[in-house]
């Protein structure tokens, strides 16, 4: 079986935000990256299903040379090979017609990603790739069984649990539990820099979006313990203070 | 890369009479892509594994978990790192099993357990193991499959490690030895299935090592030991009683024992410096953050210039320690590659190039230790009255961190140790202390340079102040060894006064040139708060060498000659003024803003 696994490279939630040139571009000095913590869900998946059934893991990033290592990692993981589509993620439409395309000029039985990124969060690029291909996605897939050509799927929905089957190939966009997270062993991380690593340019694609500023969300604010007896208290500093109501 | 084949290799001890250049140390931020993949590993391996299940660990009620962590840990491959791919393992260079010993160092008693495996536990085998046992044994201690422990100490054989009772008898047909004997502080000895034993030979003078498998029989323990800390590794009393040993099982030669014991303890000591700062860089993070959201006065008591004047106090000294670490590390691959390239086989050159800067190893066992000991006591300083909970990281952090300046050699044997090689290797020609004595011997009777000629250039006034640091050193060492001759060994308070003379030189100086080394890549801009921690420890330096040296001076010489080296010790112990309180509240702040120790 042959997966993709598509994995973002963002910055480690304990990272400090702060942004340069008039608050429109991030600034990554200091910032560690790593791969999506969902991508590596997915990830982990993937080579779950390989050790289980044979076949071949393909790691897939858009993004300039510097997210390199973080591909590496994915290798160290456990992916057998990796596609670096060398552009700069500009947004989810735009990174989606990029994976449409490699998909297309490849053979995946599988394709594998994150629920969402955990920088901009948006969520989206599984559904439009499936759109751009006409494949089903499906998202949060939290459990991921293969048998022949078909998987059998749980995803949360609203108020409860959905099951579903479905025939290969498709796109899934998953959370855990639906592997175990890999930590990379030595014989992993020794090996990485052996494995594949091939550097595509990207496809003609439209860029729809233009960031233009970025602004951090207000510092969190005192809390003021009230006690349970005093709801006056709490609907007047609601009131008054807070102003919400 | 030309800078690398040119880089002037400086042999162990050298550092106080030569200079080295800053580009030809390593500094940590020079990690490769590879080393990083690997540290985050382990990180994530404490977190994963090890951080949730500390009370756990520490209760010892579940005798199997220390030894299902280590499997993890071996699966992982981080219990083979060091050995030999042919063996099973991976054979990382030596500041990388180095980069792996800091990293794990936070690991509390899993850190121990870990380093007592890999170090004192593998190492004798690694090192000293002909062919046929190494063959045998590695590959199943690199993967963790059996799990080894180290048997040196004695009840009545502690620092005096020689004078070990265990005896090992040849059986009458030459197969077997029997051994007899009690060993104590035998880490993970409650799980070991390979004991590394040192015992004497009949009537020999010296010990000689044995590889004993747990299944030969013969060998009880007692209960565990209860400890102020690391309360969760294993530490036995273990007792051989006609324990039947093949003749094949002796490691190395007969009466190498000790021998082997020291080397593979000159390795420990350097690594555990390096598990020191790994402890120590965990605990700033602790209190970097609690200062920061612990609020008294109205305000968070990381604005208070007292608390901020022990973070940074706390940051400066890893910083160096940190700095001294992996530049002796560094030196050892490089001495180890030289070694190799002229000829000699890995294991021997592996051992040879640590020998070659046991030194260093010493000083940075000591140094590492007792930094670490600071950055736990201010570390419950900063947690107030949480830092005496035991619910709160500090009292863990406070208890384990006292081990590490009693095993692998007490930082006192570890003082005396380092002036004892340094003058050792003088007296056979290996070091030139004479030459640059005798030059300091004259610049104390010419004018005192009073500091006419102006130098901008970078770090000059702190290099000068080195260096007088060093002259310093080498004017009381001198006296010293020429007064009291083949007897200075007996007069231990002047020993540790030098000691302390000579870690503080090296640790100053190591920051020197990895904060030098750092502006040449970053720019001085970048490296403002390290250059910070530089003047700071510079002071630290200075004066904890003035004291040590005034101590020194006051022990052994009287009249004139005191009032000279008195005079000697004043002008090579200035520095300039600096506002070490507007520094520290620097580097504070950096720490304070990035929430955690990042150099
Ligand atoms: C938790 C723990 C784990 C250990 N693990 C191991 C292990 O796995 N394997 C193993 O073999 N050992 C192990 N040890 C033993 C350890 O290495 C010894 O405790 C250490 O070497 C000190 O020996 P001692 O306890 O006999 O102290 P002593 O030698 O009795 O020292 C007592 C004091 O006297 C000082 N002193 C001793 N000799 C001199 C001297 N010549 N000049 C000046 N001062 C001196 C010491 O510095 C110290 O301050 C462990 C110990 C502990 C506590």
């Amino acid at each position: 079986m042959n997966i993709l696994v598509c994995i973002t490279h963002v910055p480690d939630t304990t990272s400090r935000i702060s942004f340069t040139d008039n608050n429109t571009k991030f600034d990554t000095s200091g910032v560690q990256f790593i791969i999506g913590p969902y991508d590596d869900y997915a990830l982990a998946r993937a080579v779950e299903l390989k050790e289980a059934n044979g076949g071949e893991v393909t790691v897939l990033n858009v993004g300039p040379a510097d997210t390199e290592p973080t591909i590496r990692k994915a290798l160290a993981i456990g992916a057998d090979k990796a596609i670096r589509v060398n552009a700069e993620p500009v947004d989810s439409f735009y990174v989606a017609q990029q994976i449409a395309a490699v998909i297309k000029n490849g053979n995946y039985d599988l394709i594998l990603m994150g629920r969402e990124s955990i920088d901009f969060n948006g969520g989206m690029v599984h559904g439009m790739v499936g759109e751009l291909l006409n494949l089903p996605a499906f998202s949060p897939v939290m459990k991921l069984e293969i048998e022949g050509d078909t998987a059998k799927m749980s995803r949360e929905i609203e108020g409860g649990k959905e099951f579903i089957e479905a025939k290969l190939p498709f796109i899934a966009g998953c959370q855990e539990p639906i592997a175990e997270w890999k930590i990379p062993n030595m014989r992993g991380i020794m090996s990485a820099r052996k494995k594949p690593l091939e550097v595509i340019e990207p496809t003609d694609s439209v860029k729809n979006t233009e960031v233009s500023s970025y602004e951090l969300p207000p510092a969190k604010g005192d809390v003021k313990m009230i006690s349970k007896d005093n709801v006056e208290e709490l609907v007047k500093l609601l009131k008054e203070e807070a102003k919400v109501l | 890369m030309e800078a690398v084949a040119n880089k002037e290799a400086l042999k162990g001890g050298e550092f106080l009479v030569k200079e080295t250049n800053a580009q030809d140390i390593f500094i940590p931020e020079e990690w490769n892509e590879e080393q990083l993949m690997i540290a985050k590993t382990c990180r994530d391996f404490l977190e994963q594994e090890v951080y949730p299940r500390l009370d756990e660990i520490d209760s010892q009620k579940d005798p199997n978990l220390m030894p299902s962590l280590m499997d993890k840990a071996g699966e992982l491959g981080l219990l083979g790192t060091s050995v030999p791919e042919e063996f099973g393992g991976f054979g990382s260079n030596f500041n990388t099993s180095m980069l792996i010993a800091e990293v794990t160092g936070a690991g509390h008693s899993f850190a121990v357990a870990l380093s007592a495996h890999t170090g004192i536990g593998t190492l004798p085998i690694m090192y000293y193991g002909n062919e046929e046992q190494k063959a045998k044994y590695l590959p199943k201690l690199a993967t963790g499959e059996w799990k080894a422990s180290y048997c040196l100490t004695e009840p009545d054989s502690g620092s005096d490690a020689n004078s070990g009772k265990t005896k090992a008898m040849p059986t009458e047909d030459g197969k077997h030895y029997i051994i007899n004997g009690q060993k104590m502080w035998i880490t993970n000895g409650g799980f070991a299935d390979i004991f590394i034993v040192f015992a004497k030979i009949e009537d020999d003078k010296n010990l000689t090592a044995f590889i004993v498998e747990k299944d030969f029989g013969g060998i009880t323990m007692n209960e565990e030991e209860k400890k102020m800390g690391i309360k969760g590794s294993s530490t036995r009393q273990v007792f051989f009683n006609d324990c039947k040993v093949p003749a094949e099982n002796m490691l190395s030669d007969r009466q190498n024992g000790f021998k082997i014991a020291v080397n593979i303890l000159n390795i420990g000591r350097i690594k555990l410096g390096a598990a020191a700062i790994g402890a120590s860089k965990g605990v700033i993070d602790h209190a970097v953050n609690y200062a920061k959201e612990r609020k008294q006065f109205g305000t968070s008591i990381a604005n208070f210039g007292a608390i901020k004047h022990k973070l940074a106090e706390m940051a400066t000294r890893v910083y160096a320690c940190d700095s001294a670490t992996y530049r002796a590390g560094q030196n050892i691959d490089d001495a180890y590659d030289a070694m190799v390239a002229g000829g000699m086989s890995d294991a021997e050159a592996k051992l040879k190039s640590v020998e070659q800067f046991a030194i260093e190893c010493a000083i940075l066992k000591v140094h590492g230790s007792e930094v670490l000991d600071y950055v736990v006591d201010q570390g419950v300083q900063v947690y107030g009255g949480m830092g005496f909970s035991a619910d709160a990281p500090m009292d863990r952090a406070y208890r384990d961190a006292r081990i590490n300046r009693i095993f692998e050699g007490t930082n006192e044997i570890n003082r005396m140790l380092t002036i004892d090689m340094i003058l050792r290797r003088a007296m056979k020609g290996e070091l030139d202390l004479m030459k640059p004595a005798m030059a300091v011997q004259k610049e104390l009777m010419d004018i005192p340079d009073f500091g006419a000629e102006e130098d901008n250039t970078l770090f000059a006034k702190e290099k000068k102040a080195l260096r007088n640091l060093k002259k310093a050193g080498l004017m009381i060492a001198g006296a010293a060894a020429q007064k009291f001759m083949q007897k200075l060994k007996d007069e231990q308070e002047v020993l540790m006064n030098l000691a302390d003379m000579l870690i503080e030189v090296y640790a100053l100086e190591s920051a020197i040139l990895r904060t030098e080394k750092l502006i040449g890549i970053r720019g001085e801009e970048a490296c403002a708060t390290q250059i910070d921690m530089v003047s700071i420890y510079l002071h630290r330096a200075v004066n904890i060498a003035r004291q040590a040296g005034e101590e020194a001076i006051f022990a052994f010489a009287s009249g004139d000659e005191q009032r000279m080296m008195l005079l000697g010790l004043k002008r090579f112990t200035k520095v300039e003024p600096t506002n070490l309180k507007e520094a520290r509240r620097r580097v504070a702040d950096h720490l304070i803003k990035e929430n955690k120790y990042v150099f």
